[in-house]
């Protein structure tokens, strides 16, 4: 496959669609009208490249990348896994951004109001490059649960935010990272947003192998980005 | 054969996370509002615009992505057999919610065309709270009549709705500026692609 192949399209049976009514936030923020197609050009099989000169070398650390006098509180974490196309074959040397609150739920930003502690030692902000064969890993605090006004009582299971690139501008993606067992994920609308059948996709695997003993719990999780279709561009 | 990943909202906090420098978090970020700090190959110019939710309410908490060609056309990518301005990368990144406006600004430069039957245009990604999927536009220039004319992605989009592509120049004596609002719902929703 050429660096020109096109990609083959988004899959709506596994995006959520722009306009979910539970998710009271998309009523006035969804496209309503039909997108419009677009031959593939130039300007969709490239986007931006991103090298090591773009990390520091704590950034992939949540633990130690914001310390400040001491290791923020909570259940450390291992969080790692391959970033692979429809395929299979992993997406090497591609940046990937996590966000997260701290394990009080509670997100260091100015905008987060709940009255749920700050950590010191914690930002909540983590990046790093994929390796040859597509492998990323984060040390970071397992997140809390947190409260929003979407309706009553309505909380947002645990989850990691995570930020990828890929190859081109085509293949960009922002989703989230749940966990497993989570109660809260039935109840979610973001999360009941995506179609049923994609669901499990966003939720990461406990795993053995990655937990580390004595030191932190490890959990695998996929992400699967746009693959190449058949077909090179013309021209 | 692995499916896609679903998409997921990128919700109200990501400033600490993606664009930290912006709204002054102490974590270095990838990139930012300015694309060209100096003048390269190709006229400097300035893009400005708000992202006005189905109310007219300009949205604070978007985060708005911009890909570009340099002002020879070429992309800075493997894809691109041109070589590029090597001191020209093409991407920016903003958020609205530090502007009194909710303004993104985007100080860049004019970029080339990238090939035969396309106009000059500016790759835009737009990210927010209740938006589930990212959307994809593009900034047409509005003192590209003749070249917006002949372009094919604009041909393949309703006459009209092509106005809400064009971005309106406006010499204002220094850098020029132009004027690109994002309209997510209504009469005059931009047009989003299916990339």
């Amino acid at each position: 496959m050429s660096d020109r192949t096109p990609f083959k399209p988004r899959d709506w049976d596994s995006h959520p669609p722009y306009l979910y009514p539970d998710y009271k936030s998309t009523a006035l923020r969804a496209p309503r009208k039909p997108l419009v197609p677009l031959a593939p050009s130039l300007s969709e099989l490239t986007g931006p490249v991103f090298g090591h000169d773009s990390l520091g070398p704590l950034d992939h650390d949540l633990t130690r990348n914001a310390a400040k006098e001491g290791e923020p509180l909570g259940e450390r974490i291992i969080v790692t896994g391959r970033v692979l196309d429809e395929d299979g074959r992993p997406v090497p040397q591609t940046l990937v951004e996590i966000w997260q609150a701290n394990a009080a739920g509670r997100y260091l930003h100015k905008v987060d109001q709940h009255p749920a502690p700050l950590d010191p030692n914690f930002l909540g902000a983590g990046r790093c490059l994929t390796d040859d064969a597509g492998r990323y890993r984060f040390v970071t605090i397992k997140p809390g649960a947190y409260p929003w006004g979407n309706h009553p009582n309505a909380w947002r299971p645990n989850h990691i935010h995570f930020s990828l690139f890929g190859p081109s501008l085509a293949t960009r993606l922002v989703t989230q990272m749940y966990f497993p067992g989570d109660p809260l994920l039935a109840l979610d609308p973001i999360f009941q947003g995506t179609p049923a059948a994609a669901r499990d996709r966003l939720i990461a695997a406990f795993s053995l192998e990655v937990t580390e003993p004595e030191w932190a719990l490890g959990y695998g999780f996929d992400i699967v980005l746009r693959g190449r279709a058949a077909t090179p561009m013309e021209g | 054969m692995p499916k896609q990943t679903p998409s997921q909202t990128v919700g109200p906090y990501f400033a600490y996370g993606l664009t930290p420098e912006q709204y002054g978090y102490a974590f270095s970020s990838i990139a930012g509002g300015v694309l060209a700090a100096e003048a390269g190959d190709g006229e400097r110019i300035r893009i400005e615009g708000r992202v006005l939710d189905g109310a007219g309410a300009a949205v604070s908490d978007a985060m708005v992505e911009v890909w570009q060609a340099d002002g020879q056309g070429r992309y800075a990518h493997p894809a691109d057999p041109r070589s590029s301005n090597a001191r020209f990368r093409g991407f920016g990144r903003v958020g609205t919610g530090t502007d009194p406006e909710h303004r993104f600004v985007f100080e860049t430069v004019k970029p080339g065309a990238s090939g035969e039957g396309q106009a000059p245009h500016v790759n835009l990604v737009l990210f927010l709270r209740g938006l589930l999927s990212h959307a994809y536009t593009r900034i047409y220039f509005s003192d590209e009549a003749e070249a917006n004319a002949a372009d094919a992605v604009l041909a393949a989009v309703p006459a009209e709705r092509r106005a809400t592509l064009i971005a309106a120049r406006a010499d204002t004596g220094g850098t020029p500026l132009y004027r690109f609002d994002i309209r997510l719902q209504g009469d005059r929703e931009t047009v989003f692609f299916d990339v």
